[in-house]
């Protein structure tokens, strides 16, 4: 994995250093809470509703050990003792006292982390496939572009005072996990008509009040021209972006309503002026990045491990384990494997310093001391050999920490809602609670097989309900917290915003509405091998959203 | 034509006294002033004869106003003014780039509004180089902006060395 050098390192002291600075004027008296907002925006540290809440940047998803034991240090010594991972593949400590920040922050430098731009109207902390360099269906590794794209947005000469926040995703798979079209500026990285590597770049997606699903405004942009074209497309939105209205003043809205063929056509005139001005970073030094994300030192290994076939015929749990919590990996004999933060009756991304701690030793001992955090609230030891996992499994399993429903209907994405936002309209982890204990059966979750579902406590859809296959959004009528479900959407290379459907229900009756859903798909599925999402799409959304309204089929 | 309670800055953070520049409303006239700030509206409506006379000639732009409708005439106006009517507006950073990028502008580029230290840093690398700055503690305020940082990773109008550049052959001495 990057990193640092002595100049990503001095860039992110000297940010700390400002950051305290402004921290003291605060504390002093020197500056009010209002001319201390866009500060503290500017750095990742919010006012919610009991307390502080800090996000810190983990780039593209990805820690070694070291950084995820600071975190748990973090979450020791300066909260209470857990930590909450992000849809943003970032993680947020809720109970920060300001006086500790400077501090905080100084343990992070410690480990080349920091919180610079996971808040703000700027280009926020880039995501990116949590399999990458793992996955069996990847052309090609993201992250070198990830780490280009993480010092080129990093305090930016023109676009740090943007319209609105800006979040930018990428991947080099054929799979989308990494929901890119769902994004300001997607990136899929592919290979191109003589086999070099190509984008395709959709702009204009995201949820929230407006969701789209991004279109495609550039096909087969040569990789290495990906700043120039970003710069470019940034430059289009920072000066004709809206900024009468908060509410339009995301780069979709943009797209919009010039259409896509226009917006396309005006980026691509920038494009072509910016290409005979100075190009912005040489390939060398793509080049260089290149060489930290070099592949591990794999072992030569036959492709279906022996032993490991044995120990799963041998264990039922573990067996169990393995069909949901294993990703094909691109080397023979390895794996990668999920560990789902969604025990049942657990807050969907919490974690503990314990099992952060417990999860670092174990990435130490066999996934070459590398984590990565999904946007799925899940984290992930990506390089693993089979002839390992029985060990990890154990291992895991004794930590709590080997919930087999990666992917299942109780991996559920939920936001923090009212339990600690102050933009809620209602809570997020209780229904994501009931959800999971009304499925705890794991095996039969597991004849259900896959659903997404995600919750967001208020518009802004943190919990990307958008895209959930099923998505819960939490309003307020009345005072009454309610809850309005949608059904069909998703977050893969099909992307597609979900349909509302009905009347929202009150809090209590969202399990059983959604067990009949499910009643209903199982009763009407041509077989086990047609997930929930493609009898959705097979059917329409009629037979479900009856089941879903009208009681019992 | 900084407001009393401003402070205009060069480049390097000097206070500039005596000001020559001389705003003027659309509908006043030019003569008797040594260097003259008009509205971009009004440069378009009289272009022919602003540029023939002998004053020095500046264009204010709005945010919402591009520097395009300038290129032709760029080597006869001597400044341009970029307005930033809230902090939070950066369209003005854009249109500063494109000044000194695409059309090699060399005259004075001058931040005015509301500027205070938290977007010099960001005015200074994208080719600014005069600052109508509100902080009363001009001086305390232009020094935290400058050496906030050491390291940047972009090319700028600034000409600073991006980490790139100084990875690829690191100096013997000196900042940049
Ligand atoms: S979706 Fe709304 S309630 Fe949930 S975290 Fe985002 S802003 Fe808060």
């Amino acid at each position: 994995m990057y990193r640092y050098d002595e100049f990503d390192e001095t860039l992110v002291r000297e940010r700390r250093l400002q950051f305290a600075d402004q921290v003291a004027r605060r504390l002093s008296g020197e500056l009010t809470e209002d001319q201390f907002k866009p500060l503290r925006l500017m750095n990742g540290l919010y006012l919610q509703l009991h307390a502080y809440m800090l996000r810190v940047a983990i780039p593209y998803g990805v820690l070694n050990s070291v950084q995820l034991r600071a975190l748990a240090g973090i979450a020791r010594r300066w909260d209470k003792d857990y930590g909450h991972f992000t849809t943003r593949q970032n993680i947020q400590f809720n109970w920060i006292r300001l006086g500790d920040v400077p501090e905080i922050l100084e343990a992070l430098a410690g480990v080349e982390m920091h919180a610079m731009q996971t808040s703000g109207n700027c280009i926020r902390n880039v995501t990116a496939d949590h399999f990458a360099g793992a996955a069996a269906d990847e052309f090609l590794d993201p992250r070198p572009y990830a780490e280009l794209i993480r010092q080129w947005s990093t305090l930016h000469p023109e676009f740090s005072f943007l319209p609105r926040k800006f979040k930018i995703a990428v991947t080099g798979a054929s799979h989308d996990r990494a929901a890119v079209q769902l994004h300001d500026i997607g990136l899929h990285l592919k290979p191109g008509r003589d086999g070099s590597p190509v984008f395709a770049v959709f702009i204009g997606g995201g949820m929230g009040r407006t969701p789209f699903v991004g279109p495609l405004i550039r096909d087969e942009l040569p990789a290495d021209a990906l700043l120039v074209y970003l710069e470019a497309a940034l430059r289009v939105y920072n000066r004709h972006g809206r900024r009468d209205n908060l509410y339009k003043s995301r780069i979709k809205i943009l797209v919009s309503a010039l259409g896509a063929d226009r917006f396309s056509a005006e980026v691509e005139a920038e494009y072509q002026a910016m290409r005979t001005e100075s190009p912005p970073f040489p390939p060398e030094e793509l080049a260089r990045i290149r060489h930290y994300f070099a592949a591990p030192p794999f072992e030569t290994l036959p492709a279906d491990d022996p032993e490991f076939q044995a120990l799963r015929a041998r264990s039922a749990a573990f067996d169990r384990f393995c069909r949901t919590n294993l990703h094909p990996h691109q080397q023979p004999g390895y794996a990668s494997v999920t560990i789902a933060l969604k025990p049942i009756g657990g807050v969907p991304g919490d974690c503990s310093a314990a099992e952060m701690e417990a999860i670092a030793t174990l990435a130490a001992l066999y996934s070459f001391d590398e984590i990565r955090v999904t946007h799925e609230q899940n984290l992930v030891l990506p390089h693993v050999r089979e002839a390992d996992l029985f060990a990890l499994w154990e291992a895991l399993h004794a930590a709590g920490l080997a919930t087999p429903n990666a992917g299942l209907i109780s991996d559920i994405i939920a936001c923090p809602g009212l339990d600690y936002c102050d933009l809620a309209n209602a809570r997020s982890i209780p229904i994501a609670q009931a959800i999971a204990e009304r499925f705890a059966d794991m095996d039969a979750a597991l004849a259900i097989g896959e659903v997404k579902i995600k919750i967001s406590g208020c518009i802004n859809a943190c919990g990307h309900h958008h895209a959930g296959h099923i998505g819960i959004l939490g309003v307020d009528k009345q005072g009454e917290e309610f809850y309005q479900i949608q059904l069909g959407g998703r977050a893969d290379e099909q992307a597609r915003i979900g349909t509302i459907t009905g009347k929202g229900l009150p809090g209590p009756e969202i399990p059983d509405a959604i067990e009949r859903v499910i009643d209903r798909y199982l009763a009407l599925r041509l077989d086990s091998d047609e997930r929930f999402i493609d009898a959705l799409e097979r059917l329409g959304r009629t037979p479900f959203e009856e089941a879903l309204h009208h009681g019992a089929a | 034509m900084a407001q009393p309670e401003m402070r205009l800055l060069d480049r390097h953070g000097r206070i500039v006294s005596g000001d020559e520049w001389v705003g003027l409303a659309d509908d006043a006239p030019t003569a008797g002033h040594m260097a003259v700030v008009v509205s971009l509206k009004r440069f378009l409506a009289e272009r022919d004869v602003l540029l023939s006379r002998d004053f020095r000639l500046g264009v204010r732009l709005d945010p919402n106003e591009g520097p395009e409708a300038l290129a032709p005439d760029l080597e006869r106006i001597s400044a341009i003014f970029v307005a930033f009517p809230v902090f939070r507006d950066g369209r003005g950073f854009s249109t500063a780039r494109i000044l000194r990028s695409r059309y090699r502008f060399s005259g004075e580029i001058r931040a005015v509004g509301d500027i205070a230290r938290d977007q010099l840093f960001f005015l200074l690398r994208a080719g600014f180089d005069a600052f109508e700055l509100r902080d009363r503690d001009h001086e305390a305020a232009f020094k935290w902006a400058q050496d906030s940082f050491s390291v940047v990773y972009q090319p700028a109008a600034d000409h600073a060395a991006p980490a790139f550049a100084r990875r690829a052959h690191p100096p013997s001495e000196g900042q940049f």
